[in-house]
């Protein structure tokens, strides 16, 4: 035990190594919140022209190029994704933790958009019809009718695209950025210690996920079924 | 004020509605009955264009609905419609699902609508269910709150899918009598209904609508007590 102890100052206290991992455990952070606003942002967009066209000769066509965006960022590793970004699209930037953060928020976009229309689309036809019978707008009964009663539906998968989004990070290390697998990883390198910070980076991500997992479930509970929290008194 | 030129509707090959002309005036209170699958609920879904028609025209008070460069929210603020499955917003209280379309379109204070609102609910017997969330009430309070959310826009005209239809029997009944009521202040209504007490009580005119035309109309004494075509006379028949 002693042993041990020694073996953690000589890795991460006497050498100061753990600033490192704080400092990729703030990036991982960002770079996951980040991306997933930029994804709820696309994702929102996306769902909605989707949800649109459905029944509109008019969105049709861009409801056509939103498919193809889904299709192509789908289709492709998130790893290739990343090094087309940073060496050839976004190749003036050298700012690894941006070219991340919009890198994963395109391609979060891609998966929350079918997340969100399944969500738009659980919501009971009889509302849109509703909102219009009453004089409504489409955009209006989406935002007051409609929206309000898919986000029970959408948040929980919001959340596991989040999780999912956390753990797949750890590439972000292939374009120059320290993230928290980068971190452990160079301070594996350093000190010839490959047990101790690796072990340390996987139980952050494994607390860091349990966590949010935990948040989510109470969340969850919270949110259905929405009638039973709300009845009048 | 509201009528149809030879209003045509198909879903693919299913020719739903095949040529309806129907004139519709102030005060009328028209009930469209006929056989499930006739097309009663097409035509009334027609009418506030929720379905879109194939062909024909829908005059409302002079403006063609039909027409592309026509402004259809604007007409439907003036139509007031009543679904079998209520529709009412779960997220919202009564008086919200009241005041919601009001308060967005502007067409009242906060303070008037609620007003307006409250007033209505207690016409209809639910003043009390005001701050109430529609999971809690049964369904004739349900429908009930729909026709006064409808009411709240003031609409010219007010059109009845099938209110009763979804309904528990010991509930039709006070449905129907807002209903009543509501015919006899002098509203426009078109109701689309199986209720023939209903339809031979109240209304002024009764159309019975089969394979997708207008098979007979008339007074509800003429309609149901010396009913002409053979159509007529086997629904009667089966429903009576």
């Amino acid at each position: 035990m002693a042993h041990w102890f020694a073996k953690l100052n000589e890795t991460f206290i006497a050498t100061e190594y753990w600033t490192l991992l704080v400092d990729g455990f703030k990036n991982t952070i960002i770079i996951t919140l980040g991306a997933l606003a930029i994804g709820v942002v696309i994702g929102s967009i996306i769902a909605v022209i989707k949800y649109f066209a459905e029944d509109s000769e008019a969105m049709k066509p861009l409801a056509a190029i939103c498919n193809v965006y889904v299709t192509v960022i789908r289709g492709i590793p998130m790893v290739v994704l990343l090094l087309v970004f940073y060496y050839i699209i976004m190749k003036s930037s050298n700012n690894g933790v941006l070219v991340a953060i919009i890198t994963f928020g395109i391609n979060s976009g891609a998966y929350m958009a079918e997340l969100m229309r399944s969500g738009l689309n659980a919501v009971d036809a009889g509302q849109m019809e509703a909102g219009r019978s009453l004089g409504l707008s489409k955009l209006q009964t989406m935002r007051k009718i409609i929206l309000p009663q898919a986000v029970r539906y959408i948040l929980p998968a919001i959340g596991n695209e989040m999780v999912a989004l956390l753990k797949e990070t750890s590439v972000a290390g292939y374009v120059a950025v320290v993230d928290l697998t980068r971190a452990g990883n160079l301070i594996r390198n350093n000190t010839y210690d490959a047990v101790n910070p690796l072990m340390a980076v996987a139980l952050i991500y494994l607390i860091l996920v349990v966590g949010l997992s935990t948040l989510l479930g109470k969340l969850e509970r919270r949110l259905t079924p929405v009638a039973q929290h709300r009845k009048s008194h | 004020m509201l009528s149809t030129e030879n209003l045509t509707k198909s879903f693919g090959s299913n020719h739903v509605l095949r040529g309806i002309n129907v004139e519709i005036n102030k005060g009328d209170v028209v009930c469209v009955i006929g056989p499930s699958g006739s097309g009663k609920s097409t035509f009334l879904r027609c009418l506030n264009l929720l379905e879109k028609p194939s062909g024909g025209k829908i005059i409302f008070e002079g403006d063609d609905l039909t027409a592309k460069k026509v402004d259809l929210d604007l007409h439907r603020q003036k139509m007031g419609m009543v679904f079998q499955q209520f529709n009412l917003f779960p997220h919202m209280t009564v008086l919200e699902n009241m005041t919601c379309a009001p308060l967005m379109l502007k067409k009242a204070t906060k303070e008037q609508a609620e007003k307006k609102a409250m007033e209505l609910l207690e016409r209809v017997g639910l003043a009390d269910k005001a701050k109430a969330y529609p999971a809690t009430l049964s369904g004739g309070q349900k429908q009930r709150v729909a026709i006064v959310r409808a009411l709240c826009m003031e609409p010219d005209v007010m059109l009845f899918d099938e209110p009763t239809s979804a309904l528990d029997p010991e509930m039709v009944g006070e449905v129907l009598d807002v209903m009543k009521e509501l015919a006899q202040a002098g509203m426009t209504m078109v109701v689309v209904t199986h209720e023939m007490g209903f339809a031979r009580e109240v209304s002024n005119r009764v159309l019975f609508l089969d394979e997708g035309i207008i098979m007979e109309q008339g007074s509800p004494e003429e309609v149901f007590s010396h009913p002409k075509s053979e159509r007529l006379q086997s629904f009667l028949n089966k429903v009576l």
